[in-house]
């Protein structure tokens, strides 16, 4: 079961809806066998939920994309490589070629078509990717290096690790481009998390097109829920979109998320919604208990 | 003084960007304002454009395949890296555009043809020019639309002689927001006392030091945690990064926000004085950098 939580817009309590679940989850399977959870932070640019679930590392591996690497030796200038690539990652002058290596999408086609065969491909680092665990449960995120412009790479092997347990928790980007799209391929479910104000009503509303075009089930959770209006349960209830948790403005809440808390753990009430929250998940789903 | 630039980006999403860049937009004067987050806009929520000119924005092309023309091959499904090509069909969302099936197909079944994946506007405000746009949902290239509203923006600041482009970025440190900082001006990083928004700024900050873009940060509902306040304060002494007023938490800035009103334009309450003075140190930290600079 993959389960991933987005937000369209940023700063809406994302990371503290899915850490919070994942650990929820764990504490519920924690006496059954083979019932691993794992979360997988698919936020590489900022990456934080390891923040609040302080996983212990256990491993780490390089992000590495292919890019071509060109022998002077053999290459006679003849910008078939610069051609075909479209990205404009080579610029082929007389004698020489220059490559830039952030506009490069690995295709592989350059590498394919010289026809000198004086291109092969080396690689890039472009991030990493850790693994580790928090008590029972598995823990993997990536990190993009400062400086790189695409995530997908990062992202995509953070994913390789979708299958590993029982339940999945993804915690995706916010937004609704190419990064969100890569975190939430081949998931079951995703909980959109929005509060109640125009710009989150704005962006949720981005968010619901994208998930129904990938034809993926999804409910909501408004935060800070009585710092607002009624606009975005409006919104959910004319578009048949099931809200299942509402987490009001509360200070404590806020102090204990600030110093990277774990609500669940600290606050009954709390504890108490999200379990509640689970289980409309799994009656959702069909899941049995 | 020429043409100068100022970007609103912020690490960590939800931190206050767009309501500051809404305020600033209401005391800005000769100032053309852009929203680069293009993935997620809201500006145009507060300042409430009428639009004047819309365009179409292709951010690249997506490989289809003439069905009449294949052979089934699978040579292209072999050699496509982004696992986009199925059963003899290209799934468009998964496709780069990179062109490789194009070239490769021996029958030239393969057409590229051009994908519009969202809009940019031009647009007047109440408040001054608004250059702002829409990435169509799942669309790709966000950073070639992040760089096509900021030439805009240019074009338009150069007609009207304004002195300001005040930028409304995109949150995270990847294409978008390269391509939102590269060559402006300042970068102004507002962040929140926790541990996310903490980590996040540290992220956000090498990036534009990795650019070369000078930095002021701004603590935004710095009260909700005053000690993370002062340890994000200590850390940016360290890293010798500037530091402007900090904006306290205010009930007024959801109530202005509601009303769809910039919070300076609503409210004369706490907040809304915080961010005139950043609004100031932001204007004095540009004429200082260009008085050194003639010097």
């Amino acid at each position: 079961m993959k389960i991933a939580v987005a937000s369209g817009k940023g700063g809406t309590g994302k990371t503290t809806v899915s850490t919070n679940l994942a650990k929820l989850i764990e504490k519920e399977y924690e006496k059954k066998e083979d019932h691993r959870v794992w979360f997988l932070d698919c936020d590489v640019e900022e990456p934080n939920a390891h923040l609040f679930l302080k996983p212990s590392f256990t491993a780490s591996k390089p992000v590495l994309v292919k890019v071509p690497q060109i022998d002077l030796e053999k290459c006679d200038y003849c910008a078939r490589c610069s051609e075909v690539c479209a990205f404009n990652a080579l610029a082929v002058l007389k004698e020489k070629i220059i490559f830039f290596e952030h506009m490069c999408h690995s295709c592989g086609s350059c590498t394919y078509f010289c026809p000198q065969e004086a291109i092969k491909e080396v690689s890039r680092e472009v991030g990493v990717v850790q693994e580790g665990f928090c008590d029972d449960m598995g823990f993997t995120h990536g990190i993009l290096n400062v400086g790189e412009a695409i995530s997908p790479p990062v992202i995509d092997e953070v994913k390789s690790y979708q299958d590993w347990a029982r339940v999945t928790i993804i915690d995706v980007p916010p937004g609704t481009s190419c990064p969100v799209i890569a975190a939430l391929k081949d998931i079951d479910f995703c909980l959109l998390v929005t509060e109640p104000t125009p710009f989150g009503l704005n962006d949720m509303g981005l968010l619901v097109d994208l998930l129904r075009s990938l034809n993926i089930p999804f409910a909501v959770v408004i935060n800070r829920s009585d710092l607002g209006n009624e606009k975005v349960e409006m919104f959910c209830r004319e578009e048949k979109i099931p809200v299942f948790l509402k987490i009001p403005f509360d200070k404590e809440i806020a102090r204990i998320s600030a110093e990277g808390g774990s609500l669940v753990e600290e606050v009954p009430w709390v504890r108490d919604s999200f379990s509640d929250l689970w289980s409309k998940i799994k009656e959702m789903l069909g899941l049995w208990v | 003084m020429g043409l100068k630039e100022i970007v609103v980006i912020s690490g960590k999403g939800g931190t206050g960007k767009t309501s500051i860049v809404g305020s600033f937009a209401y005391l800005a004067s000769e100032t053309v304002l852009t929203d680069c987050d293009v993935d997620a806009a809201d500006l145009h929520l507060l300042l409430k454009p009428k639009i004047k000119e819309e365009n179409v924005f292709y951010g690249g092309k997506k490989a289809f395949i003439h069905e009449t023309k294949c052979s089934e091959c699978g040579l292209c499904q072999e050699m496509c890296r982004f696992g986009a090509i199925e059963d003899f069909k290209v799934e468009t969302i998964f496709c780069e555009g990179c062109h490789f099936c194009y070239y490769l197909c021996p029958e030239e079944a393969v057409e590229m043809k051009d994908e519009a994946s969202g809009h940019w506007f031009i647009s007047e405000t109440g408040y001054g020019s608004l250059i702002h746009a829409r990435l169509g949902v799942a669309a790709e290239n966000s950073g070639k639309l992040v760089a096509t509203v900021r030439q805009k923006a240019r074009e338009v600041a150069w007609e009207k002689e304004a002195r300001y482009i005040l930028t409304d970025g995109p949150p995270g440190i990847g294409c978008p927001v390269i391509a939102s900082i590269t060559g402006a001006d300042l970068a102004l990083v507002i962040t929140e006392p926790s541990v996310s928004g903490f980590h996040d700024l540290e992220r956000v900050v090498n990036v534009t030091k990795h650019f070369n873009i000078p930095s002021l940060v701004c603590i935004n509902k710095y009260d909700l945690h005053p000690g993370k306040s002062r340890e994000i304060e200590e850390y940016c002494a360290r890293e010798n990064i500037q530091i402007g007023s900090r904006i306290s938490f205010d009930s007024q800035v959801i109530e202005s926000l509601l009303e769809g009103k910039p919070l300076v334009e609503f409210s004369e309450g706490t907040a809304a004085q915080e961010i005139k003075s950043l609004w100031q140190e932001i204007l004095d930290t540009i004429n200082k950098r260009e008085a050194g600079k003639s010097d």
